[in-house]
């Protein structure tokens, strides 16, 4: 009988009752006290959040559009997009070739960076709490470049037309990144979680070994398509097809949503998978889903924008210094803050040296690189970051 | 799916010729009978118990822990939880009845304390039975876990990082967010390993109120067999994955039973309070000539 009191008399229990060693002796004071001052994440904080980094995106993406070997005003582009908006054809060609500039070059662009950008974040935040290391990346892992080896083999086959179509390129970017994350995994399993030094080691290893075969891919194939691989591979935004960009827009919201979905678990996951079982989390539902959405993302990323470095690992670790660890802000946020990252990184590639553009990878890394030689020397080999 | 029944007959655990090799789980064959982590074990925990699990290194202390919250599957034998055989629980089932407090947790990421003990609140919320994990924590979950806190002595702590405080402030912190899972079980992993005196003393007088107000069924593993003497009302002593004797502290906290399994020699006396069983090791003989 007195497990009927158990079950049921928790509260009843505490109240009346003085902690031995408490600071307080009212329970029910403190109670209402800490149950007042707990940060704990509520739906206020989370829509004013979101709602204030969705309108710095827009802001950045006005901001951004601007920008390129022709300058557009701000006016001006709000005036070529209110026309479109209202179906307004003979007023965007009147506009002339900006509105050309503006509609097929510059905004596919930007919203393809966006996209890239907000993916690579998302999974990196999926990444860094299934291997417990608030330093893992897709890039710095070697799963992007197992992703490429995918495409490129794609390529090679003759399968992918071109490097932008929608075709079975991503798929087979799909198969090359899933095959790199369960080799990265395994390694991770042994240990319990993913060392620092241990992390680096296998994306050196998998990064070198599929260079190598990209590498021969790409010497296997004619020039002319080399070339273009080549390109790719440095991780370069060109502006798409708007039915690409739709395409792409599928894959970013619907793989978002299902690591969305699985946010909660992943708070958990990041205590380590005993203990997150032991709050009764089914790991392995979960890190089948996470790992197999990261995958996809990943694939449908590098097959559009080649390899593009450290947005998933700087991102969420910058983010996460601000906002806190809870993943059901830190996912959706992270993935804002990066596409928003991604689309400055890019106007910065395609102005520094205009009107010749340098690959939005190189300054990804650029601004990256540095940053993870110092969260590795001084934070301590990211514990507790 | 209700206990309260099942409660009535007394069994929390009913565990059966319970085999269980990591040969096994990291896909390996078990070649060898040293391979056993457990080899063929048979324990009943009645409800309402504080069961000390103790035994040298390596006797199987912590993997029994794992295999009774369903953290490790065993190769053979079968593990009843409360009259459910717990290999067909779903986790977050088990999650609700049984809370464990694991041996010593790194935290990688920059969570809080508050947000630490809410987390034991996660099986409840997933009591609808969907797997996904949006939602937000209601009112009744950021009561017990303020309650949690408070008992142990956690609460002021509720906004700093969990990885910024002392591994007893962090223990305590887990301790709590077990508590605010509300299981009826707990397990604890060497519960007291990280602390100071005060708060050894502490927890474990918080385990025993549990226990007498509550009815809550404490399994703790310790390597102090006098902790383990004076707050468990029953004692299994493991040797190389077999129970060597189950029983009431007096029963196997003896010079003869200790020797055997440690291979060491020990002084039993009784405790001057208690007058429970209290293990001394033979120290130093001091030339006292005075």
């Amino acid at each position: 009988m007195r497990i009927t009191a158990g079950q049921s008399g928790y509260e009843k229990g505490a109240e009346g009752r003085v902690p031995s060693a408490g600071i307080g002796t009212d329970s029910t004071g403190l109670t209402a006290a800490a149950g007042a001052t707990l940060s704990v994440l509520t739906a206020g904080r989370w829509v004013t959040t979101l709602a204030t980094l969705a309108l710095s995106s827009l802001l950045v993406v006005f901001a951004c559009l601007q920008f390129g070997a022709e300058h557009i005003g701000l006016v001006e582009a709000v005036d070529i997009l209110s026309r479109v908006l209202r179906d307004d054809r003979a007023g965007i060609e009147s506009v002339g070739s900006t509105a050309v500039i503006l509609l097929q070059v510059r905004l596919p662009r930007v919203l393809l960076g966006f996209m890239v950008g907000g993916c690579l974040a998302a999974v990196g935040v999926g990444l860094q709490a299934l291997l417990r290391n608030p330093l893992a990346d897709p890039y710095v892992l070697g799963i992007s470049s197992g992703a490429a080896l995918g495409a490129a083999v794609a390529i090679l086959l003759g399968i992918g037309t071109s490097v932008l179509a929608i075709s079975a390129l991503p798929l087979f970017a799909f198969v090359g990144g899933l095959l790199s994350i369960i080799v990265v995994y395994r390694i991770a399993a042994a240990y319990g979680h993913l060392p620092v030094h241990t992390l680096l080691l296998a994306g050196v290893i998998l990064n070198a070994i599929f260079s190598a075969l990209i590498m021969f891919t790409v010497s296997m194939v004619d020039p002319a398509r080399s070339f273009t691989i080549t390109a790719w591979l440095m991780g370069t935004l060109t502006a798409p097809a708007y039915p690409a960009l739709g395409v792409l827009a599928v894959y970013f919201l619907g793989g978002s949503l299902i690591l969305f979905w699985q946010a909660r678990p992943l708070n958990l996951l990041t205590l380590g998978e005993d203990s997150a079982r032991s709050l009764g989390v089914e790991v392995e539902t979960v890190k089948k889903i996470v790992f197999f959405t990261s995958a996809l993302l990943t694939g449908a990323v590098v097959s559009v924008s080649g390899l593009i470095g450290f947005v998933g690992m700087v991102i969420p670790h910058a983010v996460r210094m601000i906002i806190g660890a809870d993943h059901r802000l830190l996912l959706p946020a992270s993935a804002l803050v990066g596409g928003m990252f991604l689309i400055a990184a890019d106007t910065v590639a395609r102005t520094v040296l205009a009107p010749a553009e340098i690959p939005v990878g190189v300054v990804t890394a650029l601004a990256g690189g540095p940053f993870f030689i110092y969260l590795l020397m001084y934070r301590k080999g990211g514990q507790a970051l | 799916m209700s206990d309260r029944g099942i409660l009535e007959n007394g069994f929390v655990y009913q565990v059966r010729r319970l085999k269980f090799s990591y040969r096994h789980s990291a896909g390996g064959q078990v070649s060898r009978p040293d391979e056993w982590a457990l080899k063929g074990l048979d324990l009943d925990v009645m409800s309402g118990e504080v069961v000390g699990v103790i035994g040298p290194n390596g006797s199987g202390k912590t993997s029994l822990l794992k295999l009774l919250a369903k953290l490790l599957r065993p190769q053979e034998g079968a593990i009843h939880l409360f009259g459910y055989d717990l290999g067909e629980m779903p986790q977050d089932a088990v999650a609700r009845r049984v809370a464990l407090v694991p041996q010593d947790s790194q935290p990688m990421f920059p969570f809080t304390i508050a947000q630490t003990v809410l987390m034991g609140r996660f099986p409840h919320y997933r009591k609808g039975g969907s797997l996904g994990g949006f939602g937000w924590e209601s009112p009744q979950d950021i009561r017990l876990a303020a309650q949690a806190m408070a008992e142990m002595d956690v609460a002021h702590l509720a906004h700093r990082f969990i990885g910024d405080v002392s591994s007893g402030e962090r223990q305590r912190a887990i301790i709590a967010r077990a508590l605010a899972q509300q299981s009826l079980v707990l397990l604890l992993d060497e519960p007291t390993a990280f602390l100071d005196l005060n708060h050894q003393l502490e927890i474990c007088r918080i385990l025993r109120r549990l226990n007498e107000e509550r009815g809550l069924t404490v399994m703790l593993v310790s390597h102090d067999l006098n902790l383990a003497s004076q707050y468990c009302d029953r004692l299994v002593l493991l040797k190389d994955g077999e129970v060597f004797r189950l029983g009431p502290p007096e029963e196997v906290i003896r010079p003869d039973v200790l020797e055997a399994v440690y291979r060491c020699e020990v002084l039993v006396d009784g405790h001057p309070v208690s007058g429970l069983p209290r293990v001394t090791l033979p120290g130093r003989t001091l030339n006292v000539e005075r």
